[in-house]
């Protein structure tokens, strides 16, 4: 761990996540939910040439060298502000001890498998309701309403419920990953192009055989940015359950070095959940791009 | 092998030849009206197809040529009277009818030669399926985009491939909504002229809807042109205002002095005198 790399632009971008956004708010996500709009010529439709991906590193360097500054003038105590070295030497100081990977290791876990249940319902609830009107009638405001309940307004209810332990740690990031891919999920399939769904109907293609050649795969672009919002939310989520109630993980880590006074775990803590967000991202934003070259 | 065959009897017709090898079907509209709310798209249509005839549709927009066409696919159910295919009714899906729409409507994620293996009568063996849609692609001028995706080919290029998907079918109907239009127009001379070499070659029953006179003169046996009678009220449904005999042997002459004196009739009929 090395706090020389601070990707605070990425957290960033992430934390719109917050507010519930789970809408698929990039335009390549929404269109991907409509059926092929064909460009007069050939050619990739709408791709503008990217810049390196290097320039994202410029603002994180920028702001570690106003940082190391800031902090070299002693115009503020370290208790307040801590020096870039001190973050890299509780870094070290836990690394050696093991802990910090113990939490970074619990802290992922609590994501991935959290993420995991709740995506696979929000995408089983997301497809009856996108396919079913009965299914959308009856279960769309309800669900709509508990998307409304803000991440930690669910903590006391799930201690209450299922007490300490791993269970409601999961519980919430499930509850997490759930809403954006449901309603990725729901709005997709319920704007699948028409004209190819009759296309598909046309060439005897019926129930599972139209959801699975034509519905599915229309919905996949759409679906894919609605997991990738999800991963997002998981790590609010997750932080969520672990400042509240835990005894370990990179949530735990900030309130305890709250109460220790320990400003420059509190750094360590953030800049940790900020580069495995991330990372993490970066993982699922690959698999979106193969996702999209393939599907759409 | 086809849970899709929407009555017995439906094979009925079919039962002579063997299954999928594409004998024309004849289609018979009886009484056909469309409602949609309040509004009346088409009534009372009345049309026989015999198998292996090539008929036109013609008429000004929003006459219901396209939901009369979705009426014989089995893709709409008409709101009184009947679709029959060889006597029977249509309820459903018919796998013996295949259509190519106005867009091409292919699946941006499969190649162009993956789109038209989904034309493919269901239970086909794979290595002929895979045979077929090669030749259908060549057929089509596409032999060498056969692994592009639709989005990385021209419109009219995709509406080729639309059009071997259906072909792909061995239909007894054939199904037509404009299939053309799209195409600029030299390609849909060339389009045209493939069709009726395709047609040539095996005998099929063909409904196709255009707004081309040359192009219903050019291919059809029988124009039929729908719309609604000359002061009617406008809530009246459109029905079969003229049926025109094309009897001309192919290949057409495009300049043809007989298609000519056709042509201004049916102009005149379309609301545009003397062309």
């Amino acid at each position: 761990m090395s706090a020389d790399a601070v990707p605070l632009s990425g957290r960033s971008a992430q934390a719109q996540g917050l507010g519930g956004s789970d809408e698929p708010s990039s335009p390549r996500g929404l269109r991907a939910g409509f059926g092929p709009r064909r460009p007069a010529a050939s050619g990739e439709p709408g791709t503008r040439k990217r810049l390196s991906p290097w320039w994202g590193a410029l603002l994180p360097l920028v702001l570690l060298g106003a940082w190391q500054l800031a902090t070299s003038t002693g115009n503020y105590p370290a208790s307040q502000l801590p020096s870039p070295a001190a973050v890299v030497r509780a870094a070290g100081d836990l690394w050696e001890r093991g802990l910090l990977q113990q939490h970074i290791a619990i802290s992922a876990q609590r994501v991935f498998v959290g993420f995991a249940l709740g995506a696979a319902a929000g995408l089983a609830v997301g497809s009856l309701v996108g396919l079913s009107r009965w299914a959308d009638a009856l279960l769309g405001s309800t669900i709509g309403a508990l998307r409304a309940v803000p991440s930690l307004a669910w903590v006391p209810l799930l201690l209450l419920w299922i007490g300490l332990g791993e269970p409601p740690k999961l519980t919430l990031v499930a509850i997490g990953a759930f809403f954006p891919v449901f309603t990725t999920t729901a709005s997709a399939l319920r704007h699948v192009d028409a004209g190819l769904v009759e296309a598909g109907r046309a060439y005897g293609l019926r129930g599972i055989a139209l959801l699975t050649q034509v519905q599915l795969p229309a919905a996949v672009p759409a679906v894919i940015a609605g997991l990738r919002l999800a991963l997002a939310q998981s790590w609010l989520f997750l932080v969520a359950a672990e400042l509240l109630a835990s005894s370990i993980g990179l949530g735990y880590l900030l309130t305890e070095s709250v109460n220790n006074g320990r400003t420059d775990r509190i750094f360590l803590a953030i800049i940790t959940l900020a580069v495995l967000g991330k990372l993490s991202d970066a993982v699922v934003g690959l698999f979106e791009r193969w996702a999209l070259r393939r599907w759409a | 092998m086809s849970s899709a065959v929407s009555a017995p009897a439906s094979r009925a017709g079919s039962a002579a030849a063997p299954r999928g090898a594409g004998s024309p079907v004849a289609v018979q509209l009886q009484g056909v009206g469309r409602t949609f709310g309040d509004h009346v798209v088409l009534a009372d249509v009345d049309l026989d197809v015999a198998a292996g005839e090539v008929v036109a549709l013609l008429g000004p927009s929003g006459c219901g040529k396209s939901t009369l066409l979705r009426a014989v696919a089995g893709l709409d159910a008409p709101s009184t009277g009947s679709v029959l295919l060889d006597g029977a009714p249509v309820r459903d899906h018919d796998p013996r009818c295949a259509v190519a729409f106005q867009e091409p409507r292919l699946l941006p994620w499969r190649t162009l030669a993956g789109n038209t293996a989904l034309g493919l009568p269901p239970g086909t063996p794979k290595a002929e399926g895979r045979e077929r849609v090669a030749a259908l692609l060549d057929v089509v001028g596409l032999a060498r985009f056969a692994d592009h995706r639709p989005r990385s080919v021209s419109g009219g290029m995709a509406q080729r491939a639309a059009l071997a998907r259906a072909l792909a079918r061995r239909p007894g109907v054939l199904v037509l909504d404009e299939p053309f239009a799209a195409l600029d127009a030299l390609t849909r001379l060339t389009m045209q002229d493939l069709l009726l070499d395709v047609l040539a070659a095996t005998p099929t029953t063909v409904l196709l809807v255009t707004h081309d006179v040359d192009e219903a003169l050019h291919l059809a046996d029988r124009v039929v042109v729908l719309g609604r009678p000359t002061g009617a009220p406008p809530e009246q449904g459109a029905g079969v205002l003229r049926t025109t005999e094309v009897e001309l042997a192919h290949p057409r002459d495009r300049g043809d002095a007989h298609l000519a004196s056709l042509r201004a009739e049916l102009l005149e009929l379309l609301g545009v005198p003397r062309a």
